[in-house]
């Protein structure tokens, strides 16, 4: 199995973050990743994206231009990635930040309020987390308990209180 | 081997030189290598080493002649128009034969340019961009495992030879993370280094380390021992991976991370029955000619890809030398070639020479 993934949206929602620690749980799993940021101005500019690639064989491009999964935490980056995502794939959308539906109708679509569940669970920043519970869940492609081992390695102690929350948002998104 | 970990190529590049036991780093900061000057600022004093943010590149070059005349493991690193302003250094380290290692994170020009990844700094790293007969060696890593076990070679190389090594990565080796696993112990190659500026202790005749030679047969012979050890390197030093080349119709020459690209390429022709070929030179300088001899006994074609609007591929032709067409396809300004228009230029040359 292989997934190409691409979560996009604004600086500081945790778009480059959330990748690593997916990319992280995958190496966990001795799966081979690779994680490929947008980097320099482009993100002061204000969007963000990165590239993450889960894969049972050796990673070739980290560059991903057919990801089989789309996270689009804003609008332009919906516009941006929506036509590149392989038929077949699948697309989530944080609904309370993208003004409009996808408009594909070969991908599987969620379209989830995530910053305001994640809100409501306490925390708005867990947006990013609550919509990759809902890509863990639709693709399989790692286990919650390597995301959990992702968290505590990649966190600096002081947040590792925090982790039970975001476990907790986790797992509401896989249940989404 | 150690287990493994997740972390950016630029970081790596700075783990595997301390690892390496370099003790001193000079930099200023360019996008998108400044990972790696923040990674030696907390990481290298803790060992002892010296970290110093130069107020310039030219100014780091100079430190880096100090400090490798000194004997001291040392390496600089930065990004193609910070690499353009050390050329100067560059060549005066090559003649006064200061190893070092200088680290380009190769981002799209000329000019200022951007920021994204490029590979048009291919001329200026084995052609000599400083004036006078040099090389260094250069060496093209495509992943980050390659990238640590590279450089710590190019520290062994450096001093083995006497001799500057350039590692030369794209802003997607140097910002991409993928799993390193680091050995337990480095294989160090040890010189008492004899010629360093260190102090006669009033005990042997003083070392001199110049680059001035104003006598014209002193000079000249000067440049030919420079000729000769790297005559030496070229016959030494070369590495380069072949990848599904036995048979294949048309050869693909990539290095860095276009080469991976390349793979997922030949993997689509796979599919199509239709076999390609990859060349990777991972020694840039000296370049993997004897490769290409070979191959061009059966296959059809020669392709380079590049980040770059065709320098290597100047290279690939001497190394044919007229036996076989040789093509070329490259994007710039940080424009990345997909698998499928590199694939659809395989298939338009084979087209071309029927089948």
């Amino acid at each position: 199995m292989e997934q190409k993934i691409i979560i996009a949206g604004f600086g500081g929602q945790g778009i480059l973050s959330a990748g690593r620690f997916l990319a992280y749980a995958g190496m966990l799993e001795d799966k081979n990743v690779s994680w490929l940021p947008s980097y320099g101005p482009e993100m002061r500019g204000g969007t963000a994206n990165c590239c993450i690639i889960i894969s049972d064989e050796q990673v070739g491009s980290p560059i991903v231009n057919d990801p089989t999964a789309l996270i689009a935490m804003n609008t332009p980056s919906l516009d941006k990635f929506e036509k590149i995502v392989r038929p077949g794939g699948v697309i989530i959308v944080d609904s309370s930040l993208v003004g409009r539906q996808v408009n594909r109708e070969d991908v599987v679509t969620y379209a989830i309020p995530a910053t305001e569940l994640a809100s409501e669970a306490g925390n708005a920043t867990f947006a990013n987390i609550f919509l990759l519970g809902k890509l863990i869940a639709h693709t399989n492609i790692i286990k919650p308990e390597s995301f959990e081992l992702s968290l505590k390695h990649g966190l600096r102690e002081k947040y590792h209180h925090l982790i039970p929350e975001e476990m907790k948002v986790l797992r509401r998104g896989m249940e989404y | 081997m150690g287990k493994k970990v997740l972390m950016k190529g630029n970081e790596v590049i700075a783990e595997a030189a301390i690892r390496a036991g370099c003790t001193h780093y000079f930099g200023y900061p360019i996008t998108p290598q400044s990972d790696i000057a923040h990674y030696m600022a907390k990481q290298l004093p803790l060992v002892g080493g010296t970290f110093v943010q130069a107020e310039s590149e030219v100014a780091a070059i100079n430190m880096l002649y100090g400090a490798s005349g000194a004997g001291a493991r040392c390496m600089t690193s930065s990004s193609s128009p910070g690499i353009s302003l050390k050329q100067e250094g560059i060549s005066y380290m090559a003649c006064a034969e200061l190893p070092a290692v200088i680290v380009n994170i190769v981002r799209c020009g000329p000019g200022l340019g951007g920021i994204l990844p490029a590979q048009g700094d291919y001329f200026q790293a084995v052609k000599g961009g400083g004036h006078g007969d040099y090389k260094m060696v250069v060496l093209a890593p495509a992943n980050l495992q390659e990238l640590y076990e590279l450089t710590v070679e190019a520290f062994n190389i450096a001093d083995k030879y006497r001799t500057l090594v350039m590692i030369m990565g794209d802003g997607n080796l140097g910002q991409m993370m993928e799993p390193v696993q680091f050995k337990d112990q480095e294989d160090i190659y040890k010189d008492e280094k004899a010629w360093a500026t260190v102090g006669t202790g009033m005990k042997r005749k003083h070392n001199t380390i110049t680059s001035i030679y104003i006598e014209p047969e002193v000079l000249e012979a000067h440049n030919n021992k420079l000729q000769k050890k790297y005559a030496l390197i070229a016959e030494k030093e070369v590495r380069v991976e072949e990848f599904n080349t036995e048979n294949a119709d048309i050869i693909v020459t990539a290095y860095g991370t276009v080469a991976r690209i390349v793979k997922n390429v030949i993997k689509l022709a796979k599919k199509d029955n239709i076999n390609v070929g990859l060349i990777r030179p991972i020694t840039l300088w000296p370049f993997p000619s004897e490769a290409y001899v070979k191959c061009a006994e059966y296959a059809k074609a020669f392709l380079s890809v590049e980040l770059s609007a065709g320098q290597m591929v100047e290279d690939v032709r001497l190394a044919v030398n007229g036996k076989k067409p040789v093509y070329f396809h490259g994007r710039t300004g940080g424009m990345i070639p997909t698998e499928k228009e590199i694939y659809d230029k395989i298939k338009e040359i084979l087209e071309k020479l029927g089948g």
